[in-house]
């Protein structure tokens, strides 16, 4: 089962690389993973919880290390995520000029290093999958880019690259750590030991920086986010969906998957630094998205900021909270991706992102305007959409902590101030939507075609799929909750 | 079963034997010699495979400087393949050494370039053995000889001579620092032999300060062959002025010999604390002169010079850290990934471009193998998981972590960064640049077409299971020496 949905998205770029037909190999590829990796969300059975659909390969006895593929929830519902994104990224993708084989193995090659990570359970593997992803990610925006791709592709690698090798630094302590004879780098040996307390408090804190460090650059946390939006804006859309949508939530996947249950003591001792940084990408970066002029560049920003939020529910590290920020990194994954595709469609058609040279465009592109409409709602948080149940989720989660501490806790604060971005996204989305679509139309503009028939098939599931989650939590919380049986020792002071 | 010496005499005998063929060929094509010269080797590699297990108690007379561990077994192989890898991209070479040698037979000069890496094999192999400073010091010095006379091999370039007389002069200086070493050291303890060293060091009260002397020199004259700071100043030039596949020989075959003589003279002299503090600073300023030179290179062989300078400073890491092994994997992905970049760069040099970056721009499009082959060189010498030099770094990182060395990890980390930049900008030319307008694809010989996919799985390979490499290094008799360096 997870052997096909990691393998799936590989072969297939093989296959192309090899000469098979692009466009079409490709979207069966996605639509085969997508289908199995939904097909796994149904198959997997909470009332056992824990990992299932576990294989293993054994790789080197001298370091206990294994191929080790296993799903719970979580990785389950970041699997369907990746895949459905993966699905409809090959579908948004325009006619290619130059290299088109090249192109589509790239993007089937970004995906599955996300959808290897997610469904690895060796910590090797998990971190050396996300790598995968970093070499696609420089040519798709060297080669396909648009603006200034050269410094941007730089930047995102130089990046990126660094702060895996930090996350390695801290995954190798990690290692470390654990009392010889029960050192591996199978996720479930270490929390069992962890668990047995085998992991002292010092070297907790340590790692625990580390990985936050590590996981907070690929997450584009508050000072390390700057590779984020120059990436998105430059990348082609279909890249931007792929990895705002889902590799960005690598690193929310590693904090909840290693860092918080291996560590609770140095997520309690790093607890306020987080949440100084989570407001710095809330309302500084928020304010930074309100300045932008650029709908790509706003995005870009936009996604850095919502990030923030899942923070938040991790910060808190109680169960609703936790369910909360995974719901929200399958939320956001979709909102963001949708948004990408429509602005994508929108630069082909006109050329310019530049919001004040857009305008009236809802009168020759209703249909686009309705999903950018629809988008827009969703990253809002509207009632209805899967934003909004993760965001409320997050917010009692974190207003929760410390109920019955005399005075304010400092998370308490921090999501009173939290709120105001809400405010604060709801001013740039709005404002986004009625410079592009409202308004007077400009001559140049009078002629653009809508979106064509073929293109609102991936529309239409990327808001099916919040909907759902928006109007019935459950099916995401039905899988999630044996992940997060219980709230994690960390916020309480 | 064959005993371990007679692999050395194999080779040498078989070098001797075509060294004559080639003085009595007349004009027929000298790539047959190297074809030989591939065969004879590879005949030799797997005989390694068949020899008489070491007796263990005999140290004395010939075995006294001469050891078959598996350390040494395993490093003769390398030199082994190096050297095959190494006469597979001089036969592509052979247009260029052509026009290089001024003489009337278009032959002439040919017999002697295939000829030569067979010689510099047998010194690599012999020092693998060596366990005496004499020996070393006779080894080192037919590796160094042969390596005089291929460096500076195309004499109609300037450049090549330039780099010939560099290498030379600053070869035979180092040569002298290490005789004077092993004289002061001598001079200590009366002996030349490392585990008599060892045993005077462990059980007698001597003087420090002159010992420490002799090692500094020593250190100073493998420093040299190593290419570590401050020591490196000859790379850059030599590696860009010699013929492309000495180049290749010198960044891997005399590099890999360094670490195996580094490995075995530091042996006895890791109880003293000044020896290790001293590596822990020749390593940092090797990494950080190699990677941050490296970062404005415009010439790819000049690129390689300081990457080859970098990854000197990343083995030291493995050397401070007295792990073998992780020295010894580092080694291995180090020599599949580098040989790989050169092979390519000869091809390409070859049809017509210079070995600037630029001339590679477009590649993707042109040579969509040849493309394929260097990005994964470049992305195997940067560090990206599933290629062997990403296990390399993660062995030598979590050596360096076990030793509580911060420091190292921290400049390791920020110089791996800016080896994702400049090694990364030669994919830029190839795949994000277009080709100029003329440009045709590059014709590649199917020996090399072959060494390269060769080569490319077993980047592959090895970065996903490492064991084969581990389990050379780790069998029971091998323990023992490994564990001095653990």
């Amino acid at each position: 089962m997870l052997l096909f949905i990691v393998f799936a998205p590989l072969v297939t770029a093989l296959l192309i690389l090899l000469g098979a037909p692009a466009r079409l190999t490709a979207l069966l590829g996605a639509a085969a993973t997508a289908v199995a990796a939904l097909a796994g969300l149904f198959l997997y059975d909470a009332a056992r919880g824990g990992f299932q659909f576990v294989s293993s390969f054994p790789i080197s006895e001298s370091w206990r290390l294994q191929f080790l593929l296993g799903a719970d929830g979580l990785s389950l519902l970041m699997l369907f995520l990746a895949a459905l994104v993966l699905l409809c990224a090959v579908w948004f993708t325009p006619p290619i000029e130059k290299s088109e084989r090249l192109f589509y193995a790239c993007l089937l090659f970004l995906a599955s290093g996300a959808i290897g990570a997610f469904a690895s359970l060796d910590l090797f593997f998990f971190y050396a999958f996300h790598e995968l992803a970093l070499i696609p990610t420089f040519l798709l925006i060297g080669i396909w880019g648009s603006g200034n791709r050269f410094a941007a592709a730089w930047k995102v690698t130089i990046y990126l690259g660094i702060g895996s090798f930090v996350l390695l630094l801290g995954l190798i302590l990690l290692y470390r750590s654990v009392p010889p004879e029960l050192r591996s780098f199978d996720l479930r040996a270490l929390q069992a030991a962890a668990a047995g307390g085998g992991i002292t408090l010092r070297a907790q804190s340590q790692i625990f920086f580390l990985l936050l460090i590590g996981f907070g650059v690929l997450i584009s946390l508050f000072p390390f986010h700057t590779w984020a939006p120059e990436a998105y804006a430059s990348a082609p859309a279909p890249a931007a969906m792929l990895h705002a949508g889902v590799l960005k939530k690598f690193g929310l996947y590693g904090l909840l998957r290693v860092a918080l249950p291996l560590l609770p003591d140095g997520a309690h001792h790093w607890n306020t630094l987080l949440i100084v940084l989570l407001l710095g990408n809330i309302i500084y970066v928020g304010l930074v998205t309100l300045a932008q002029k650029r709908l790509d560049w706003m995005l870009g920003y936009s996604s850095v900021m919502h990030m923030g939020y899942i923070f938040l529910g991790i910060a808190s590290a109680n169960v609703i909270g936790l369910n909360g920020a995974a719901v929200l990194m399958f939320a956001h994954g979709i909102s963001i991706a949708l948004l990408f595709a429509l602005a994508g469609e929108i630069r082909r058609r006109t050329g310019t992102l530049v919001l004040s040279d857009l305008g009236g465009l809802g009168k020759v592109m209703p249909f686009a305007g309705f999903a950018f409409g629809v988008a827009t709602f969703a990253a809002i948080g509207l009632p209805g959409f899967a934003n909004f149940a993760a965001e409320v989720m997050v917010f009692f989660g974190a207003f929760r902590v410390g109920a019955d501490w005399q005075g304010f806790h400092l998370l308490q604060t921090a999501t009173l101030l939290a709120l105001w971005g809400v405010v604060i996204s709801a001013v740039y989305m709005l404002r986004a939507y009625r410079s592009i679509f409202m308004g007077e139309i400009n001559d140049r503009w009078k002629n653009l075609p809508d979106l064509s028939r073929t293109l609102r098939l991936p529309i239409i599931l990327l808001v099916a799929a919040t909907l759902v989650v928006g109007f019935f939590p459950n099916t995401t919380l039905r899988v999630l909750r044996p992940t997060f049986p219980a709230p994690v020792a960390a916020a309480h002071p | 079963m064959i005993p371990a010496p007679f692999l050395e005499i194999a080779v040498l005998t078989w070098g001797l034997i075509l060294l004559m063929v080639d003085a009595f060929a007349g004009k027929t094509d000298r790539r047959g010699v190297a074809i030989a010269g591939i065969l004879g080797l590879l005949v030799v590699l797997a005989a390694s495979f068949f020899l008489t297990p070491p007796t263990p108690a005999a140290a004395s007379g010939f075995w006294s400087f001469y050891t078959a561990d598996p350390l040494a077994i395993f490093f003769k192989r390398f030199a082994l393949v190096t050297t095959i890898l190494v006469l597979v991209m001089a036969i592509d070479y052979a247009p260029a050494i052509r026009m290089g040698v001024p003489a009337a037979n278009p032959h002439a000069g040919l017999g002697e370039f295939f000829t030569l890496p067979i010689f510099t094999c047998v010194g690599l192999m012999w020092m693998a053995s060596a366990i005496d400073f004499v020996m070393i010091f006779v080894s080192l010095e037919l590796v160094t000889m042969s390596f005089y006379v291929l460096v500076s091999f195309t004499r109609r370039n300037p450049a090549t001579l330039e780099a010939g007389v560099k290498y030379l002069i600053l070869s035979a200086l180092s040569t002298g620092f290490l005789v004077y070493g092993i004289t002061w050291i001598f001079g200590v303890t009366g002996e030349t032999n490392l585990t008599q060293i060892g045993t005077v060091l462990a059980t007698q009260e001597i003087d420090k300060i002159p010992l420490l002397f002799g090692i500094a020199l020593v250190l100073v004259a493998l420093g040299f062959k190593i290419a570590a700071v401050p020591f490196q100043i000859w790379v850059p030039d030599v590696y860009q002025g010699a013929p492309t596949p000495v180049t290749a020989f010198l960044s891997v075959g005399s590099k890999a010999a360094g670490f195996v003589v580094l490995l075995r003279v530091l042996t006895p002299f890791l109880m003293l604390p000044q020896v290790g503090r001293l590596l822990v600073g020749v390593a940092a300023l090797t990494l950080i002169y190699g990677n941050f030179a490296a970062l404005p290179q415009s010439n790819l062989k000049r690129l390689l010079a300081y990457s080859s300078i970098a990854h000197a400073g990343y083995l030291l890491i493995g050397v401070v850290t007295f792990s073998g092994a992780a020295v010894a994997y580092y080694l291995v992905a180090y020599l599949l990934m580098t040989l790989l970049c050169f092979a390519v760069l000869v091809v390409v040099g070859n049809s017509g471009g210079s070995d600037q970056i630029e001339d590679f721009a477009g590649l993707a499009k042109r040579s969509p193998f040849l493309a394929f082959a260097m990005l994964i060189g470049m992305i195997s010498l940067a560090g990206v998981p599933f290629t062997a030099g990403f296990l390399g770094k993660f062995f030598i990182f979590d050596a360096a972590i076990r030793q509580h060395q911060t420091m190292l990890v921290v400049i390791g980390v920020i110089t791996v960064g800016c080896g994702f930049y400049y090694y990364l900008k030669v994919v830029r030319a190839m795949y994000w640049l277009t080709p100029p307008a003329d440009s045709q694809p590059v014709p590649l010989s199917a020996l090399s077409r072959l060494t390269m996919t060769l080569l490319i799985a077993a980047i592959f390979v090895l970065g996903v299971y490492p064991q084969p490499i581990l389990n050379a290094l780790d069998q029971p008799a091998a323990r023992a020496t490994i564990s001095m360096f653990r």
